[in-house]
């Protein structure tokens, strides 16, 4: 497949040395994209999180053990697996930007993409969205509530690019060059420890780029060739380690 | 075997009229119900003899987003009290202002829920009549045609029509352009 090039490229950054797993960007993330309350919030085969939290663990027994946590949105591929095998083009990677995007409607639930992804980032509506009486107006108008049966996945919070391409408009600016923090996602904005940045990858001024740039620095399951545009920072050579299927005899140390 | 030429072509005609007939007057006028505005709106009062501005109800908000439809918040500058002979307007007072309740205005144009339109980003290039009614020449709102099947105005812009416009005019047809 021929992969876009986009003039802008949203990405994040997550810095995992300052991610303390407090889960703050998962329920932002909930509230800003009505994700309806969990029938069964125990059963994670049916739940959805679009920004889904690991925990990361040395595998060191104590004093030496430590953990780190991994926050997980979609990847918004340069090369997505997802949209490729999608038979009703519901999922694509075809605007400025490279956010890939998912129609609702279209969707017929056939659920290759989530079995294409590599991530887990995407998720099924296994239930009809319900909110209980009275917690329906903690809907948002700006995303779509999505109906049994379709799946989704997390946008970047696109229609806040939207909002802020819109900003940009009456201020009489131009919509396809957002100033740096124009446009934030909703675990961006509300990450308490700033682990999370937002930004233009194809920006040098833009601190993701820089960050990005970084030894590191690194990408989930990178040699997949997904070109993700999420990328993850640690310190901590055995976090780096854990972002892709290093085998434990595996030779070489070449992450990226 | 027909008998003649006319006994096939006069059953074929008469067929092929009353197909048109159902197909383009009858079909629609049962697809489409017809509602009126609870309230008749004087476009022409406003803004020939008042001499309102349409930025003045339709205007835009500061982070750029659009606001439709005025809210009683607008109109009560003026309505507070009932102001001319109108029983529409007299009507309107009675029953939505004074008793604090929104007008629930039929829309023309409405958008499914997974639709994002951008007002802003199109109010350069086109006329508001391009794509809405011509409302502000009309001292009575048009009829409202409701299509019983799916809910939605005759008048909704199909996905067919915006994805031909964009195309035209070479702006992008990517799905999250008009998706949310």
């Amino acid at each position: 497949m021929q992969a876009h090039n986009f003039k802008v490229k949203w990405g994040m950054v997550i810095d995992l040395d300052k991610c303390t797993g407090c889960g703050a960007c998962s329920v932002a993330c909930r509230a800003e994209n009505n994700l309806p309350p969990e029938v069964d919030a125990g059963n994670k085969l049916r739940t959805a999180d679009w920004m889904n939290i690991y925990e990361l663990s040395n595998g060191k027994p104590f004093p030496e053990h430590e953990v780190a946590y991994l926050p997980r949105p979609c990847m918004q591929c340069g090369k997505p697996s997802c949209s490729t095998v999608c038979p009703v083009v519901a999922t694509t990677k075809d605007e400025e930007g490279g956010i890939v995007s998912q129609v609702y409607p279209r969707c017929i639930g056939c659920r290759y993409c989530m079995a294409a992804c590599p991530y887990h980032a995407r998720y099924f509506n296994w239930f009809d969205p319900i909110w209980p009486e009275g917690m329906e107006k903690t809907l948002t108008p700006y995303v779509s509530a999505r109906p049994r049966g379709v799946v989704e996945k997390c946008t970047f919070c696109h229609h806040r690019f939207n909002a802020a391409k819109e900003q940009a408009r009456i201020n009489g600016e131009d919509p396809t060059a957002l100033p740096e923090d124009a446009y934030i996602p909703a675990c961006a904005e509300i990450c308490p420890t700033g682990a999370i940045k937002f930004g233009d990858l194809n920006n040098a001024e833009h601190e993701v780029s820089k960050i990005a740039a970084s030894d590191n620095a690194f990408r989930l399951l990178a040699k997949l060739g997904t070109d993700p545009q999420v990328y993850y920072y640690s310190k901590r050579e055995w976090v780096r380690k854990l972002g892709d299927n290093y085998l434990k005899n595996a030779k070489g140390e070449d992450h990226v | 075997m027909a008998k003649c030429k006319s006994c096939v072509v006069l059953p074929f005609l008469i067929g092929l009229v009353a197909s048109i007939v159902l197909g383009w007057w009858g079909f629609p006028k049962v697809l489409y119900s017809q509602k009126t505005q609870p309230i008749r709106f004087d476009h022409v009062v406003h803004v020939d003899d008042q001499g309102i501005a349409c930025e003045d109800c339709h205007a835009f908000r500061d982070d750029g987003s659009f606001t439709g439809l005025p809210t009683n918040e607008n109109c009560v500058g003026c309505h507070e009290d009932v102001q001319g002979e109108d029983p529409d307007e007299a009507r309107y007072v009675t029953e939505y202002v004074e008793k604090e309740k929104e007008v629930a205005w039929l829309v023309y144009q409405k958008q499914p829920d997974n639709v994002y339109f951008s007002h802003i980003a199109h109010k350069d290039k086109f006329e508001c009549t391009e794509c809405h009614l011509d409302v502000a020449t009309m001292s009575t709102p048009p009829v409202f045609y409701e299509n019983r099947l799916s809910g939605y105005s005759k008048d909704t812009m199909k996905m067919w029509q915006c994805e031909e416009c964009h195309a035209k005019n070479g702006a992008s047809n990517a799905c999250f352009v008009c998706h949310k």
